[in-house]
């Protein structure tokens, strides 16, 4: 028997990220210089004492798969319990596909079961933040809650953007409102619940049994609960949390390592982020090099000027190369002489000499035409292309190439 | 891959009187090396990329750093049915009581228990104190179609006197075969040992056997050159990377090396070494940094100068700090205005504010483990 047990929703597509989810799940996109987005969850659910963890998988789920192997870096291969991929499977009554984030959990019913849970910890792959989750039970079990709902303080004019949690003064929710128009409260959902098992198993199978539901935490099983009169709780979250859905969060979140007031902090020693080896030598910063402001990961190697980027694990950025305000992912390359600026170079792609990815936002007069400019993965930028601010890559550009 | 069970033997403690100032409280196999490494996991690595999954690492003492170091072998893949085993002396404890060997035929002697329940059909030995990453495929090969009884990897002569003391020189004909041993003497028509030998599994017993009731002591002498003529040992010429640690001064500039991209491709290019997972952050570099030239492992927050150098794993150099030409191990903290130049600090050192230390490429300054400065 395990008290709590956690699933971890990993099967999003991420298609707000889209060159960079086309062959990879959300969870597994990297972040910060040596993680992978799912690497947050699962360290928290380590350093919080929870050692059983359902990862729901769907999308894409072949690099996140072997990503999590046997959950040995975060010390989730247990005799008893340990971290499990849970894919969609047929059943003698058919097979479906994962309907919506409550479906997932339902058709894994007969898992959480196995562990006897007293508590289920729903978490979702898309999030960067460092949480204990037993603060977080304590105060599910000290309010005697049904349903417990992490939930922060956002800006009222960003409140619209979010599940708006609508609570008592003792945070017990009354409602629940997902992306009001005009918000009652600055409580957003950050997506983390805990439930009593014995609660969301009934409420899951109700769900099942609907025709018209969504199948979806937000749109369905949390309001049924509510409009039952059982008892959900608000638990206050302070620290750092971010969803890295878009491509513009993705770029943000990371540039806020970079933030010397430094609002998310990965270099305490305790509840480490964790993330799986990938046994490169010390990174090298070469005699004519530039370095500043930048978070750079072993295996690098830098001979040009790197100014506020990160650069993860084997990156390269050869002489005369200039990167800024960019993230260079694992085995990206920028050659001779090219200029990368607020752009995304993802895993072994190269940037051809002499070539320009991405602007600064200062060039435009209308910040609104501006964006991050992203290459996918594996892909080649011929020499001297000129690819714009704002641009999503999907395939190779030609020398000389201009792109949009 | 090797197509025959192969053990590998690791003799951690040999030659660590060399480098004494660094082997105080850790054994040769555990010397910090390359920002990230220590010293066994060059041969660890090697074994691993070779398919060998059974390793002895014979210990003397001074062993607690390795034992944390190498775990339960899972980083080198190595925490399998047999894996790894730690051969500490107390497991040789016999009838005539607690052994402390001398010399690699006792030591071999005294893990005999070890080789005979091996079901391998070869042995790899190997010390510590080389630095290199070979093919060990390619010479247990070479040993097999050789029909050697031992084969000795060798490396071209050295004629740094540093390097010639202690070390064994083997002269072989055109067809490899070793005709003489020397010791301790350069010439230049004789290679010279890189301590890593392999040799059958039951002939390694038969040979040490033999040798141990006769109270002998040292493998090359007494084994190997004594029986020069029946026996057939070959030589297999390595021709990559590979330093060999004899000093503190041969232990700086062979880590300043790194520094050197065209050294460093050579050493790791070619099959990664691994070694204990840490989880250490990337480094950070602040605004106004000054970095040069260096080789630098995870964990770090730069804020000052760093030129020519090689930063082990969460060192933190302050602001207005200024390192130049050395060897920063695991967790030093150089504070502000500090300047060192020609320096080795070992692990947990604190460089108090506005300290000048230095040294020199001849005559490196070495800083204790956990001293305040």
């Amino acid at each position: 028997m395990k008290e709590c047990v956690a699933m971890l929703l990993a099967g999003g597509q991420g298609s707000r990220l889209y060159a960079l989810t086309q062959n990879i799940a959300k969870p597994a996109v990297p972040y910060g210089g040596k993680y992978r987005i799912i690497d947050f969850p699962l360290s928290n659910c380590t350093n919080s004492g929870i050692d059983t963890v359902g990862v729901l998988t769907q999308y894409q789920p072949l690099e996140l798969n072997e990503y999590i192997g046997n959950g040995r870096p975060w010390d989730l291969d247990r005799l008893d319990g340990g971290v499990h991929v849970l894919p969609p499977y047929q059943k003698s009554s058919g097979s479906d596909w994962y309907l919506g984030t409550a479906n997932a959990i339902c058709q894994n019913i007969r898992f959480i079961d196995r562990y006897d849970p007293q508590y289920v910890l729903i978490l979702s792959g898309d999030h960067i933040y460092k949480m204990d989750y037993r603060r977080m039970l304590d105060v599910h079990k000290a309010s005697h809650a049904d349903c417990t709902i992490s939930v922060m303080k956002v800006p009222m004019e960003e409140a619209s953007r979010f599940g708006i949690m609508n609570a008592d003064e003792n945070d017990i929710i009354y409602e629940f409102e997902e992306k009001p128009k005009n918000p009652k409260s600055d409580l957003a959902s950050m997506g983390i619940y805990i439930f009593s098992w014995d609660v969301l198993r009934e409420y899951l199978l109700k769900d099942d049994a609907d025709p018209d539901s969504e199948h979806d935490f937000g749109k369905n099983v949390i309001p049924a609960i509510l409009n039952d009169g059982k008892r959900l709780k608000a638990y206050r979250f302070e620290g750092y949390w971010k969803d890295v859905g878009t491509i513009a969060s993705l770029w943000d979140a990371n540039m806020d390592l970079l933030n010397p007031s430094r609002p998310f902090d990965v270099w305490a020693k305790e509840n480490r982020i964790y993330s799986r080896p990938q046994s490169l030598p010390p990174h090298f910063i070469a005699e004519g090099a530039k370095v500043e402001n930048s978070l750079i990961t072993e295996g690098s190697q830098v001979f040009g000027e790197v100014e506020s980027s990160v650069l993860f694990g084997g990156a390269y950025v050869e002489e005369g190369a200039e990167v800024s305000f960019s993230l260079l992912l694992p085995g990206a390359r920028v050659k001779k002489g090219a200029k990368v600026r607020y752009s995304i170079i993802a895993e072994n792609s190269v940037v051809g000499e002499g070539a320009s990815v991405g602007a600064s936002p200062e060039e435009f007069s209308q910040i609104d035409d501006w964006g991050i400019a992203v290459v996918g993965p594996g892909l080649k930028v011929g020499r001297n292309a000129d690819i714009k601010a704002n641009a999503m890559i999907y395939d190779d550009v030609q020398e000389g190439e201009v792109k949009c | 891959m090797l197509t025959y069970d192969t053990l590998g033997i690791i003799f951690a403690n040999m030659h660590e009187r060399s480098v004494m100032e660094m082997t105080q409280d850790r054994s040769m196999a555990s010397l910090p090396f390359g920002g990230r490494y220590r010293l066994v996991d060059f041969a660890l690595s090697s074994f691993v990329h070779a398919g060998i999954s059974q390793v002895g690492i014979v210990t003397k003492n001074n062993y607690q750093s390795l034992v944390d170091h190498i775990g339960t072998g899972r980083d080198w893949d190595l925490a399998r049915r047999r894996g790894i085993s730690i051969l500490s002396p107390y497991s040789y404890t016999s009838s005539e009581g607690n052994m402390a060997f001398h010399g690699r035929i006792e030591a071999i002697y005294a893990c005999r228990d070890f080789l005979q329940h091996s079901l391998s059909e070869y042995v790899v030995l190997a010390d510590s104190d080389h630095v290199c990453s070979p093919d060990i495929t390619d010479i247990v090969n070479f040993h097999i179609e050789s029909g050697a009884d031992v084969t000795m990897v060798v490396r071209d002569p050295d004629p740094d006197p540093e390097n010639v003391a202690n070390s064994v020189a083997v002269r072989c004909d055109e067809s490899g075969r070793i005709n003489d041993i020397m010791f301790n003497r350069y010439d230049s028509s004789y290679f010279q040992s890189m301590n890593i030998m392999v040799v059958g599994r039951l002939k390694l017993l038969e040979l040490v056997e033999e040798a141990s009731a006769h109270a002998k002591t040292l493998f090359e002498r007494d084994i190997l050159l004594e029986r020069l003529g029946e026996l057939k040992v070959m030589a297999y010429r390595y021709k990559g990377y590979v330093r060999r640690i004899t000093g503190l001064k041969s232990y700086y500039k062979i880590s300043l090396e790194l520094t050197d991209p065209r050294i460093s491709s050579e050493l790791f290019g070619s099959q990664t070494i691994y070694t204990k997972v840490h989880d250490s952050p990337p480094v950070r570099y602040s605004i106004g940094c000054d970095v040069k030239n260096s080789f630098v492992a995870d964990g770090c927050t730069i804020q000052g100068t760093i030129e020519n150098c090689v930063l082990f794993r969460d060192v933190v150099i302050e602001k207005g700090a200024v390192v130049r030409n050395s060897v920063i191990m695991q967790n030093t903290h150089v504070c502000a205005g500090a300047e060192l130049d020609g320096v080795v600090t070992d692990k947990d050192v604190t460089i108090t504010e506005g300290k000048k230390l230095s040294g020199d490429a001849d005559y490196p300054l070495y800083i204790k483990k956990r001293s305040v400065v």
